[in-house]
């Protein structure tokens, strides 16, 4: 690839936003488990949150990433009362266009669903969260939502060399373009026209609220769903719901140059801050996403395979699995899988 | 004053505006009159058909007889309806949706015994924005790959629908309203849906109320949509919504739908026409008639809706007669045949 990442001697150097809720305690854990595990990475903190989140901070979170190329980060709470999502200005300013969130059954993991293995790629920085609203006449607000040729062929083309890379059979657009014929419909004919140039990958396209239904209903029939911005967020979230929570997957925005690696709901567990309760598992899978685009694949397998062991086949589960595990109790048992798989 | 059952009807039989629609329409349809019949309710029914007429301009638009029968009854029931692809006109469903200002839209979806889904104990009811927002059909191309769609949310759309959701919750004796939002990145349209809610929460203390984002919702919703009761939201997320809902307890085939007006309400299945299998007495009436048993508690027949109601899911408890969709092998003539039977032990 292209990319230009942050190297000293031998070592990467990423960039750490941490973010609300329990953001910052599950980046410690992943920092302690690179530590075990060897990963030749450094971190660089930039402390960002709700209640720092002024210019400057901003300015230096955007100006990390800038140098490191790459970053992984907690969720930064977006309050009614502020400006704006300092999650979507990131995602903006740094023109991640690509959401990436795979959402795969896990044995061991009880959820509704079996089977499923389902890559959402969504597009990042347009549509509805364009952030273009006015006040018409007192009690009248117009909101715009703005697709473009540009965007939805990038993340259109995006979903379909994914497919191609990675051996997968069939790719669903989502939309809407019954009832907003130019916007989702452009959206929809991006697709298509992408689709002619891959004629080994099957191609369909679904209405959103079908689309959703049938998550909940047949959802094996997925295979990898390119999503304008909102769409992707409802499904994303549903796709998340069915495969075990929130607290199991991860998440990718990616661009041309930069990368940002987070749980895949995107959430930040406010409710579970503090109370050693959270499940690092979407993090740290989070994270080894990010050692696998930095190239650093060994510790990547290394360390995935060993939360997978604890979560499939240990079968250690915080709260939100339905277990009574500690964060801490799933740390220490993925050092424990690390050990003898290092030395 | 209650306005989501507000008519009390006196002995008096009553008309009701009977769209039976197309595809597998016609055959539901007849199902509903006849367990409707069976239950004696004191309902008579005025069918409309509603292909669109070409007027002096050339354009198609709905028959006059829907407007005048409409007018007269202020209640009707409608049967899925065909949708020509690309013919240049107007939607049906949103001309029905404008003549009577039909602005909320309710799906109750409730887990049926007998009828299994991932999901269990579900029981829920969307209550949807249906004349603004994101539906309010005006886009731009700015520039050649450049388009703007443009979402509208009005304080006085809000507040009516919020509104209904707090009536609709109190009459239904439910407990707890949740607005359904997404404030944080449409601040000001959102916020100002959200806002309503708020606002008329703060008349109703007797419900609780909730917020959530949208995407926060989705996530609870399929880990476990038992800790919902009633939710009200936007045009858009009310169209997504209803149908994940659907989804959860068997899908369209099984859920009921009411369009609540100022000028009356139309209740309809929204499952669409089925052509495979139209005319071959295949089709599942469930849909449309828990939208009856929908429609008889709106006009204050809340006795036979009752009974309906109970024959309907009985049957399909005991799991005896059922047709194809449910997993059973009974024609629709005989699934119907089975619940008169059930609603005249009842009666
Ligand atoms: N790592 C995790 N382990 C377990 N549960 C989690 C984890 N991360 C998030 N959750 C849960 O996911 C749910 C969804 O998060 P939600 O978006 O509602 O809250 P939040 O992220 O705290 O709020 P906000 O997005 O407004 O900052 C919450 O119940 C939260 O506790
Ligand atoms: N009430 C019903 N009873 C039994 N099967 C049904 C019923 N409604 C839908 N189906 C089945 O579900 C499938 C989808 O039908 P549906 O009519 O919703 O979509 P469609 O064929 O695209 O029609 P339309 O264009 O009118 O929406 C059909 O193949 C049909 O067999
Ligand atoms: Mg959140
Ligand atoms: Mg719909």
């Amino acid at each position: 690839s292209d990319h230009k990442f942050a190297k000293y001697g031998g070592r990467n150097t990423v960039t750490l936003l941490t973010g609300d809720g329990v953001g910052p305690e599950l980046l410690g854990h992943v920092q302690q488990i690179f530590r075990y595990a060897g990963a030749p990475v450094d971190f660089e903190e930039v402390e960002i949150n709700a209640d720092n989140a002024d210019a400057e901070t901003v300015r230096n979170a955007l100006l990390s990433v800038r140098r490191n190329g790459v970053a992984l980060k907690g969720n930064v709470e977006t309050r009614l009362d502020t400006t704006r999502s300092i999650n979507v200005l990131l995602r903006t300013e740094l023109n991640l266009f690509a959401s990436i969130v795979w959402c795969k059954s896990l044995p061991g993991v009880t959820a509704k669903h079996k089977n499923i293995d389902i890559v959402l790629i969504r597009e990042n920085t347009e549509g509805e969260y364009s952030n273009l609203e006015h006040e018409n006449v007192p009690g009248v607000i117009q909101s715009l939502k703005i697709i473009t040729e540009k965007k939805s062929t990038q993340i259109a083309r995006y979903a379909f060399e994914f497919a191609k890379k990675h051996g997968r059979k069939k790719v669903t657009a989502v939309h809407k373009a019954n009832i907003m014929k130019l916007g989702d419909g452009l959206f929809l004919n991006c697709c298509r026209n992408v689709a002619k140039e891959y004629p080994d990958i099957k191609f369909n396209d679904m209405i959103v609220d079908n689309a959703s239904m049938q998550m909940v209903s047949k959802p094996q029939q997925f295979d990898v769903m390119v999503l304008p911005n909102l769409y992707g967020n409802i499904l994303s979230s549903i796709a998340t719901g069915i495969v075990g929570g929130p607290g199991v997957v991860a998440g990718q925005n990616l661009g041309k140059n930069f990368a940002v690696f987070e749980q895949g709901s995107r959430s930040s567990g406010r409710n579970l801050k503090g109370k050693n309760v959270a499940n690092p598992t979407g993090m740290l899978l989070a994270a080894c996403d990010m050692l696998d685009y930095l190239g650093i694949y060994k510790h990547a397998t290394l360390i995935r395979e060993s939360v997978m062991a604890v979560l499939c086949e240990r079968m250690v589960h915080t709260p939100d699995l339905g277990g009574k595990a500690t964060t801490s109790d799933v740390i220490q048992a993925i050092v424990e899988e690390l050990k003898p798989r290092t030395t | 004053k209650s306005y989501t059952s507000s008519r009390k009807y006196s002995g008096s039989r009553k008309l009701v505006t009977l769209i039976p629609g197309d595809g597998i329409g016609p055959e539901i349809s007849a199902a509903v009159q006849q367990i409707c019949d069976a239950a004696e309710a004191p309902v008579d029914w005025d069918p409309v058909d509603v292909t669109p007429e070409k007027g002096p301009d050339g354009k198609f638009r709905l028959p006059q007889k829907i407007f005048d029968s409409m007018k007269k009854t202020k209640v009707g029931l409608k049967g899925p309806l065909e949708t020509p692809i690309g013919k240049g006109h107007q939607s049906l469903n949103l001309a029905l949706r404008k003549a009577f200002n039909l602005y909320a839209n309710v799906r109750p979806c409730k887990s049926i015994e007998g009828y299994q889904t991932p999901y269990t104990n579900v029981n829920l009811v969307t209550i949807r924005e249906n004349t603004e927002g994101e539906y309010s059909g005006i886009e731009h191309l700015i520039v050649d790959g450049v388009v703007q769609s443009i979402k509208l949310i009005t304080e006085p759309a809000s507040l009516r629908v919020a509104e209904y959701a707090f009536q609709y919750a109190r009459d239904n004796k439910r407990k707890t309203v949740t607005a359904v939002h997404k404030a944080n990145i449409m601040r000001m349209s959102d916020g100002l849906f959200l806002k309503c809610c708020r606002q008329i929460a703060e008349k109703n203390k007797d419900i609780q109320f909730r917020e959530m984002y949208l995407d926060t919702l989705c996530l609870n919703m399929v880990l476990d949509p038992t800790e919902f009761d009633v939710l009200v939201m936007p045009n858009l997320y009310g169209d997504i919504l209803s149908d994940l809902c659907a989804g959860l307890v068997g899908g369209l085939g099984v859920t009921p739908s009411g369009n609540i007006g100022e000028d009356g309400a139309i209740f309809e299945s929204v499952h669409g026409t089925a052509p495979d299998i139209a005319g071959l007495d295949k089709a599942n009436p469930t849909a449309l008639l828990l939208s009856t048993v929908m429609m008889l508690r709106y006009m204050g027949l809340g006795d036979h809706a009752r009974r309906i109601e109970t024959a309907a899911l009985q049957t399909i408890k005991e799991g005896k007669v059922l047709t194809g969709d449910l997993g059973g092998k009974a024609k629709c003539s005989e699934f119907t045949q089975e619940i008169c039977r059930k609603v005249k032990e009842l009666n």
